[in-house]
């Protein structure tokens, strides 16, 4: 287990698992979402007070977890990162920051929606809202900060020490509406009071738990390539970039001009690695 | 121990002493809190009832954003001749030197803040009793504003092009400094229990004096490496 566990830390397989795995993710993700969605918006019921306003739960409730759940990730990676100098941690703090900042403004957008017919205001400054909108902000500060340095680790490393100090917003955002007064509604669902006596229909719980669990395999699946792109482009000059990654498009393009059999006969081919072990500078390819 | 209290409190004594060589440099931030705060009644028509329930934030606000004046060159000067390298090699440890200059930070920019922020409360129409209140959370509170503000620019001092990237950074972390700190001054101004907020506004500075320069620190560190 711990030995898997080294070697897929590695950048070389942690990009073949990774290129294995987010298809499976990604089909299931928006297979759930799907069918999620169906149900939330054609089988459930309208609610008694709210109306079909209530439906916008089944994104909106999706989108506010995975905000504040990738935000303790990018804490967990940075702290990674920072301890232990693994690459792929710092790889992973920076690939999931734009994620979670779409998130966020997803869950933020949805949320006014829902208020104007319910609470008739597109927003109200209280506890919840507010600390949601600075967890937007906290996200975009990683994003601006990893584009300032031209340096990609200095740059992973500072965006690990900004995550770590701003993950303090997190329990404030979750546990603001117990902390305060607030119009946000608390909890529904996840308590262990809701499972002995559920708060909400089961017609209207299974697709939200659906799209739930969908948004999160839909988010392992993005934050998977948006890694192997991070790994590919710090790793640019390695050989197993160029043999993992680019091999297949130039052994065809090779064949079809010199007719060899084989990419490790062709000289171009093997001119080319010989420069990169080099570490001679490449276009952008 | 004895060494390493001596070794801050020359840091902090010579954090002072270069900004006093510059006393204009140094009056900056003050002239800054005191322009920006008297700007806000000339947006308003004269004798407007709206001014004293806009006072704490405005207030609030201009302090905020004094403190953040010229946090960008906080760290940059000893970074390009090598200061901040020697404090690295030194025996030591390097937070609580880091500590020491924005403890010296404090001194210099907030503590000015807070003895001028009375005047200021009175030219915004804020009522004299909400104004002990009001000091009172400047004091909690400051430390919080200088301490994350110095956290930005640590994360920064290594970016060619950090620009206006420090605000975006740090306001959010200033953030919960404000709501608490106006809170208490509008709570004092109706005249209910004030405690609440000031509580708030007293962890957050134990907690952004105890952590934040380590975080500052191990923020350095990775710019210099």
């Amino acid at each position: 287990m711990w030995t898997w566990f080294h070697r897929l830390a590695s950048p070389p397989s942690f990009y073949r698992f990774a290129d294995r795995l987010a298809p499976w993710l990604l089909g299931l993700g928006l297979l759930l979402l799907a069918v999620g969605c169906y149900g939330g918006l054609f089988i459930a019921p309208a609610d008694y007070q709210q109306g079909d306003a209530f439906r916008v739960i089944y994104v909106h409730v999706p989108a506010a977890a995975l905000s504040l759940f990738v935000y303790v990730l990018m804490a967990v990676a940075g702290a990674i990162a920072l301890v232990w100098r693994m690459k792929l941690a710092e790889c992973a703090v920076v690939a999931a920051a734009p994620i979670g900042a779409s998130f966020t403004a997803l869950a933020l957008v949805t949320g006014m929606l829902w208020g104007k017919p319910t609470w008739g205001a597109y927003w109200v400054w209280d506890a919840r809202l507010t600390s949601e909108l600075v967890l937007l902000f906290l996200y975009l500060g990683v994003i601006g900060l990893n584009q300032a340095y031209s340096d990609a680790r200095t740059a992973a490393r500072a965006c690990a020490w900004l995550a770590l100090v701003g993950v303090v917003n997190v329990p404030i955002v979750h546990y603001s509406v117990q902390w305060w007064n607030s119009l946000h509604q608390g909890s529904t669902i996840l308590s262990l009071e809701a499972v002995r006596d559920p708060k909400i229909s089961s017609s209207m719980l299974w697709p939200l738990l659906l799209t739930l669990s969908g948004s999160f395999a839909f988010f392992f699946a993005v934050w998977l390539r948006r890694l192997q792109n991070e790994v590919v482009a710090r790793e640019r000059g390695a050989n197993w970039v160029r043999d993992c990654v680019l091999q297949a498009p130039l052994a065809a393009v090779s064949n079809e001009q010199s007719g060899m059999t084989g990419p490790e006969l062709d000289p171009s081919m093997q001119s080319r690695q010989g420069r990169q072990r080099h570490g001679e500078p490449r276009g952008a390819d | 121990m004895n060494a390493m209290l001596d070794a801050a409190w020359a840091v902090f004594v010579r954090e002072l002493r270069l900004a006093l060589r510059r006393p204009a440099e140094a009056t900056q931030p003050l002239v800054f809190y005191c322009v920006l705060a008297l700007l806000f009644p000339l947006g308003l028509a004269a004798q407007d009832v709206g001014l004293r329930a806009f006072a704490p934030a405005i207030v609030w606000v201009s302090a905020l954003l004094a403190a953040l004046l010229g946090i960008e060159r906080l760290f940059r000067a000893d970074v390009d001749d090598g200061t901040l390298e020697q404090w690295l090699l030194a025996d030591v440890p390097f937070p609580m030197l880091v500590g020491a200059k924005l403890a010296a930070q404090w001194l210099l920019i907030a503590a000015p803040l807070i003895v001028a922020a009375p005047l200021i409360a009175l030219a915004l129409n804020l009522q004299p009793q909400a104004i002990g209140v009001l000091l009172l959370g400047l004091l909690f509170g400051t430390p919080v504003l200088v301490f994350s503000g110095g956290f930005a620019a640590a994360l920064t001092v290594g970016a060619p092009r950090a620009g206006l990237l420090i605000p975006i950074l740090v306001l959010p972390m200033m953030c919960p400094a404000l709501i608490f700190g106006a809170g208490a001054v509008r709570a004092a101004q109706v005249g209910l229990s004030v405690e609440g907020p000031l509580y708030f506004l007293a962890a957050m500075m134990v907690l952004s004096l105890t952590l934040l320069p380590w975080a500052a620190a191990g923020a350095l560190r990775n710019a210099l490496e």
